[in-house]
Parts: C-alpha cells; structure tokens; sequence
C-alpha cells in the first residue's frame, strides 16, 4: 500500500528537477568580478504572502463555513506553496485537503507545483503526491491544473480557475470553478470513481483595501455518479445552492 | 480634477499636509547663510555631511526619513568647476549607507556603489570622498544603499562653471522631484510581487468597456479587450508605483504646503529641475510661461523653447523662465499616469497661489509600445480616455505635438538607427541569443520591431495640443571636437516579466549575469532595446553618453535616458576611467530587482 506513495512522489519531484533549467547561479551576497565588495542589490530575496480568497459562510438548506487559502514563501524561481481548504458542517469537516508544493516557473506565465498533498478532515485521511501546473491563460483567466497518486494506489485530478471582472477600480466581480476526479471509489471518503464533485461560485467583493475586501455571493456545489448517491446515502443532498457572505484577505 | 479615481478619504493623503514636509521644512539652516529657495547650500574645498535618521511628517503620519543633513532634500552641495573638493560622509544611520554623485565623472573608488566601489559606509563610520571636479551643471547625489533613496536620501549638486553658461538668468531655484510613501518601501517591493497592479487604479473596468463601446462601436472594443487579453497584457501599465501610495513633492514639500519661490516681474529665472523621485516619471509645466530648456543632465544643449517636459528619474533639465506678470505661476509636474502631482509656485510675494490646471487623462499604451511598430494608421487603441482626441487636438492647433512626430519618425528614424548599429560588430551584453528569450518566464514580451522614438514625447503627452520636448531636440552646445566613433556595439534587451513583476536585462537579474567588459580606452556603443511596455532611465556611472538622436556632432551628452517601451536607442562614450561603473534602470525597486550590470572598464 505503501509502495505508490513512494514510487509517485520520486516521479513527480524527479520531473520538476527534469524539466527546470539548471541555473548556473552565482552565490547570492558573495563577492564576484561584477561585484568585488559584495552584491550592490538584493535581486533575489524572499517573500511571502497568505492569500485567503474564500473565507465565507455558506447559508442554505445548511450552513456552512468554508475556507481556502494559499501561501508562498520564495523567490522567483523558488517557492514552497501551502494550500489549505476545507468546509466545516453541523460539526463536520469535509474537503480538508492540504497541500505543500515546490513552484517554479516553467514559462512567462506558467509554474509547475509538486509536492504533496494531505486529506486531513473528519473523514479517514488520505495521502498523495502532487504534481500539476498553475499559471494565468489568455485574457487573464487563473488555472491550474493538478494530479494525484495516492498511497493506495489511486489517482485524482483537480481542476481550478477564476477570473476577475472589475466592476469598477474597487468593486469586484470573481466567478470561480473547481472539480475534482478519482480514478476509484473511496467509500470511507464519500467518493465515487469519475468526476466526483464541483464547486462553483460568484462572488462580488468591494476592495475596502486590496489586502481587505469583504464580499457576498452565491455557491453551487454538486456531486456526481456515486458521489451523489454516496452523499444522499448518508442522508445529505447531492447539490446545494448557497448564499455566501465572507472576505478575501491577504497579508 | 477630472479624473478623480480613488476615495475622497484620499485627498488630504494626495495632497499632503499643508505644513508638512513637517520638521524638514523648518530644520533651522545652519548658520552658512546661504540658502536656495529655503534649500541650507554648503560649499568650500571641505564639507561634512552627517546621514541620519528623521522624523517627518508628509501625510499626517509621522514617519521616519533616512535624511542628509537633517533635512530632506538634503543641503544643496555648491561647489566649482575645477575645484577639488574633499567631503567627509558621517553615517548615522542604523544600517550601511553610501552616498554616489550621479553624473559626475571622477575616479571610480569615489563613485559610492556599495559592491562594486567600496564596502559602503558601516554605521558609525565616516568616509571621506576627494575628487576633482572636471564638469559643470546640475547634478544630484543620492544613496546607493538599499532603499534609502525612497526614503529621502538625496539632494543637489551643483557645479558652477569656469566659463560662465551661455546663457543669462537673474535668479534661480532647485526644484526636486520626489515621491514619498508612508509605507515601508519593502512592503511596496512585498505588494508588487503578490500583486503587480496593486497601485493601479486606473484599470479597465465595465466602466471603460461601456464608454469605449459607445465611442468605437462593441465590435472594435471587444477586439481590442481580446487583443490584450490574449497577450495578457494591461494597457493601463504606466507606473508601477503611484499616487495610490505617493504623494509627489517638490522640494520636500507636498501640494498643500506649497513651495514657493520669489521673483520680480520680468526677471529671468533658471529653474534647476531635479527628479529625484524613486518611481515616478513626471510631466512639468508651468500654465502660461513659456519654458526655455538650456541644459539637460548637466550639459548645456542650444536653447528650446517648449510648454512642457517629461522628466525621467534621474534625468534633470535646467530651464529658464521670464515671468512677467505680478501674479503667482504653478508649477505643475503630474505623474506620468495622472494618479497625482507635485505642485510649487512662482510668485511675486509670498502667499500667493495659482490656480491648479487638472491633470490629463490617464494615458494607455499602444502596439507600438509592444515594439511592434508604429501601427498608429490602425490603431484599435482609444480606451477609456481622449488621447485619441487629443491627438487631433495636437494637429489642428499645429503644435510640436503629433505633426511634427510623423515628420521625426519618417526621418530622424532611420538616420538613427543606420548611424546607431551600422557596420561596428556587436554582441550581447549577457552572452545570450536574444531569440532564447521567447517564453523566457521572466520576459513577457520581445520587441519585434523596436523603434526610434526619440521624435516623440512619450505615453500621455504627443498631441496633447501643448509643446512637448523631445529628445530628438536636444544639441549639444559645444559640438564634438572628435566625434565618436565606436568600434563594437553592446546590446542590452531591457525585459521583465509584469506579472511575476522581475526586471532585468537579457531576461536575467544582476546576481545571474557576468560583468559587461569594455576596455579602457575603448569608444563602445551600447544599444538599447526597451522589450518591455514600460519606460526605464537607464543610468551608466562614470560617463556621460552621446545620445544618437541625430544631431550629427552636436548630440547630447547624457548620463541617464529614459527609454521608452518599444524603442531602441544607441548610446556612445569613450572609456576613459577605469573600475567597476554601475549600469542600472534608475527605477529603484527594477534596480534592486536586478535590472543592474557592473561595466567593467579596464
């Protein structure tokens, strides 16, 4: 059972070194023909930022308070990546999926992320290697990309994009998707084969500050195949239509 | 104000106190008596100057300026061409600091560039630089440490001639340019790499797409969003720090302190125009008065006569003005990207105000600003604003404007570039194809047909039915007793990547690339090529440059050029000192990002 987990996340890290440039980078700071005193600038320090773009509650049939967030420390061609989401429902916990990703750009506009991603909610935990691609498509359209290999032996897929109409400079106006896909049924997760499930949302935020915009919205999230049939199983709805009130923020 | 783009809670943060540049202003000048336009003016064989840390107040939150002297700007250095002078620089502050004197030629270990000169100045220390001063003009000295330059570490220097200027004045001002932030310039940096934009608030919104389908038509508008779409560009990427964080000062002070220089009717005043704004690009005009520009980054070029300049960072022009009515003059410098402006007046008595013209539209790049080409004859472009407008403006009123553009382009263009690249072999400055560079993920754009752009006036300003300077005007004074010729060509691609918000020349940073090598002695073109959709003044140390703007044996000499976006401009000096010189985008935050090379000349 084991035995995928450790061929997979080799795979996935390998194919990063494989596929990154080999940078032949002059020690940062030290002294240099270009530079005998040390370096005049500081051209590659290290940032980080926590991005929570959903931090809302979800009002319907159900309430609900859902979360998801994205870190980054890094320089430009290296950063760890934490992703963090999850819902949390009448005391339960679901999609608790965590990642923490190595990024780096493979293009203008693209990055490739691998690492490893963990399902940690009230359901039995799953782990995963990661291996997937995140960048900005043609008129500016957020994607990204992901695959899965579990340690028992079972791949998934993730799809994820937004998109930011302004309204005007400050009132914003983000439709955003997500899907995800299992290569087999994880009964103990609520999951079928295929395309399990989708959350989808509109959502309209009044930047107060860039790093401070509360908004309202509406979320669809719906379940398919034996997802669905799982989750009404359990006595819960395959699809629901949610109002949502929360804030974006950012540090 | 027309175009009024962010929160009225902002106005007083725009604007400024009224009393503000705060404990600057009122810093007691120390007793050398004289002073220039409440600027203290030290001068002598000797001088000492101490950098510290000091309290201000811009915006009506006290803030913390790294200033010389006690005073920001710090103390105007007056000294003499032909003097040796020997200045002792005492620093205060908590962390390595430097002083580098921009434009001026002297020997390289006196140049101030923490790295490449000299370890910097550790705090607690003084360092004494001893140089002889073969030049004369406006200059200014600044940090060349870290971030201290937004802060407030910079002042003016200026080096009055053995032969006097051709030229007759009867009073004169410093006026410089800077942008102040409240916020710490690393969290500026920091807000940048999360979000490139996050200063812009002049992006495209519903808003503009419903205003440009009524004046284009829906067909055209939704091409045109398509078109930049795909690229995934903004055309509203003027500067990438403004007005949302800025407030523009002249002299220290913002527009509601409202520097004030003196002046009788009819007198001839030279107005030494510094920028020393880390960001900032700055349209200057005074409405009414006719301005003569006399010299350009220290060299006197043949007198021009205009209504408005663009100043880069960096860059200064000295201008002379003959006010003659008894009444206040403005003097307006609005940011490149109208997010705000700098304001100071000419008066007859103090106290006296003029009214504040409002600031132009908000300016949108073009193809051309791509590099690729000048595609005016198509242009989709007329966003949100009137440039397009205007253009027309620009024509009927037969300015300087958009007319004389085309009649530069068609001919100033070629003899530039034939003059520029022909025949001398030339190389990469980084030893790369610059084909590698598509796709690059820290180039998100390649020129493809660069341009001369020196007949226009730049981004905002051709056919704003004012008279513009162009740096196709400018002609040295003095004509080349030996015109240069260069025998090898160095180019630089100037590239960056806005979304991931990297600069860098040759898609690579400082710390990545080798030294550029130019032997001593040498007379070398550096070619320009600006891949990027922004301008960048780029600043070589040690030398002043010939611009090839097609005057023949009277170009300019420089020793810094704004390049704009899509252009491709040819520099020629003789290395005639040797050491390590800098070669930067004088944009702080694209410097200290990388977009820096040590030119070696030995």
């Amino acid at each position: 059972m084991k035995r995928s987990l450790f061929a997979t996340l080799p795979f996935g890290l390998v194919l990063l070194m494989v596929v990154s440039p080999v940078q032949a980078q002059m020690t940062m700071g030290g002294p240099s023909d270009a530079a005998p005193f040390g370096a005049p600038v500081d051209d590659a320090p290290v940032f980080y930022h926590l991005l929570f773009d959903q931090l809302e509650g979800r009002f319907g049939r159900d309430a609900g308070f859902r979360w998801e967030g994205e870190g980054w420390a890094g320089t430009d061609m290296n950063r760890v990546v934490l992703k963090t989401e999850g819902t949390v429902s009448n005391g339960v916990m679901e999609e608790g999926y965590q990642q923490l990703l190595y990024a780096r750009p493979i293009s203008t506009y693209f990055n490739l992320q691998g690492g490893l991603r963990y399902d940690l909610d009230s359901a039995p935990g799953r782990g995963w290697a990661a291996f997937g691609i995140e960048g900005l498509a043609p008129l500016f359209f957020h994607v990204s990309a992901t695959g899965y290999a579990s340690d028992q032996g079972h791949w998934a897929a993730r799809l994820e994009g937004n998109y930011d109409l302004m309204l005007t400079q400050t009132l914003i106006l983000q439709p955003q998707l997500e899907m995800n896909f299992y290569s087999k049924d994880d009964p103990s997760r609520a999951l079928g084969a295929g395309l399990s499930d989708l959350d989808t949302g509109l959502r309209l935020r009044y930047e107060i500050t860039r790093k401070f915009a509360p908004y309202i919205g509406v979320t669809y999230e719906t379940k398919f195949g034996d997802t669905a049939r799982l989750a009404r199983l359990a006595g819960g709805h395959a699809s629901d239509l949610r109002f949502s009130a929360g804030l974006r923020i950012w540090f | 104000m027309s175009h009024q783009i962010v929160p009225p809670t902002r106005r007083r943060f725009v604007q400024g106190l009224a009393a503000a540049g705060g404990l600057a202003a009122v810093t007691p000048v120390a007793a050398r008596g004289e002073a220039i336009g409440g600027i203290p003016v030290l001068s002598g064989a000797r001088i000492d100057l101490t950098l510290a840390e000091m309290p201000v107040n811009i915006t009506g939150r006290r803030r913390i300026a790294t200033a010389i002297n006690n005073a920001m700007p710090g103390p105007i250095l007056r000294l003499r061409e032909g003097d040796d002078v020997t200045i002792n620089v005492t620093n205060r502050l908590k962390e390595t600091s430097s002083i580098h004197w921009h434009g001026v030629k002297l020997p390289n270990a006196m140049d101030g560039v923490p790295g490449l000169t000299f370890a910097g100045i550790p705090p607690g220390e003084t360092f004494t630089y001893h140089f002889p001063i073969v030049q004369s003009g406006t200059y200014w000295y600044h940090s060349h440490s870290g971030m201290q330059e937004q802060t407030g570490f910079f002042a003016p220097l200026i080096f009055d001639p053995k032969k006097p200027d051709p030229f007759h004045y009867d009073r004169e001002y410093v006026v410089v340019l800077s942008d102040w932030t409240d916020e710490d310039p690393m969290a500026v940096l920091s807000n940048l790499k999360q979000q490139s934009d996050y200063y812009n608030y002049h992006r495209r919104t519903l808003g503009t797409f419903i205003n440009d389908a009524g004046k284009n038509g829906l067909g055209a508008t939704i091409q045109d969003r398509l078109m930049w779409g795909k690229m995934r560009m903004s055309p509203t990427d003027i500067m990438d720090v403004t007005g949302a964080t800025y407030t523009f000062l002249v002299n220290g002070q913002p527009p509601a302190a409202n520097w004030t220089a003196l002046f009788q009717s009819g007198e001839r005043i030279r107005l030494r125009f510094i920028n020393s704004a880390a960001m900032t690009t700055f349209d200057v005009r005074i409405p009414s008065l006719p301005l003569t520009i006399v010299q350009a980054d220290g060299t006197n070029v043949e007198p021009v006569e205009t209504d408005e300049f663009r100043i880069g960072v960096a860059e200064t022009y000295d201008v002379i003005v003959q006010p003659t009515e008894d009444r206040a003059y403005t003097i307006f410098a609005q940011a490149q990207d109208r997010s705000g402006y700098a304001r100071a007046t000419l008066a007859t008595r103090p106290g006296l105000s003029g009214a504040i013209p409002s600031m132009d539209p908000p300016p949108l790049r073009t193809m051309a600003d791509m590099g690729m080409g000048d595609m005016s004859g198509m242009n989709m472009q007329s966003g949100g604003d009137s440039s397009e407008m205007s253009n027309m403006a620009g024509m009927d009123h037969g300015h300087a404007g958009a007319a004389d553009k085309s009649a530069d382009m068609s001919g100033m263009s070629m003899q530039g570039m034939e003059h520029g690249t022909s025949a001398v072999p030339t190389t990469n400055a980084t030893g790369i194809d610059p084909g590698s560079l598509a796709g690059h993920p820290m180039v998100d754009n390649i020129a493809m047909m660069p341009m001369d752009r020196q007949g226009e006036a730049g981004t905002g300003l051709d056919g704003n039915g004012r008279r513009v300077l162009r740096y196709s005007q400018l002609k040295a004074v003095e004509p080349e007793e030996y015109p240069l010729e260069a025998t090898r060509a160095i180019e630089f691609h100037l590239t960056g990547n806005m979304e991931r918000w990297t600069w860098g020349f040759d898609g690579k940073r400082f710390s990545e690339a080798p030294p550029v090598a130019v032997k001593l002695g040498e007379t070398v073109r550096f070619i320009l090529i600006n891949d990027t959709m922004m301008e960048h003044p780029i600043h070589l140390h040690g030398f002043l440059f010939r611009v090839e703007n097609g005057q023949g044996n009277r170009q300019p000499l420089k020793h810094t050029i704004n390049v704009k976006p899509g252009e491709k401009v040819g520099l020629v000096y003789t290395a005639d000192t040797p050491g390590r010189w800098a070669f930067h985008c004088h944009l702080m935050y694209h410097m200290e990002m990388g977009m820096f090379r040590t030119v070696v000349v030995a």
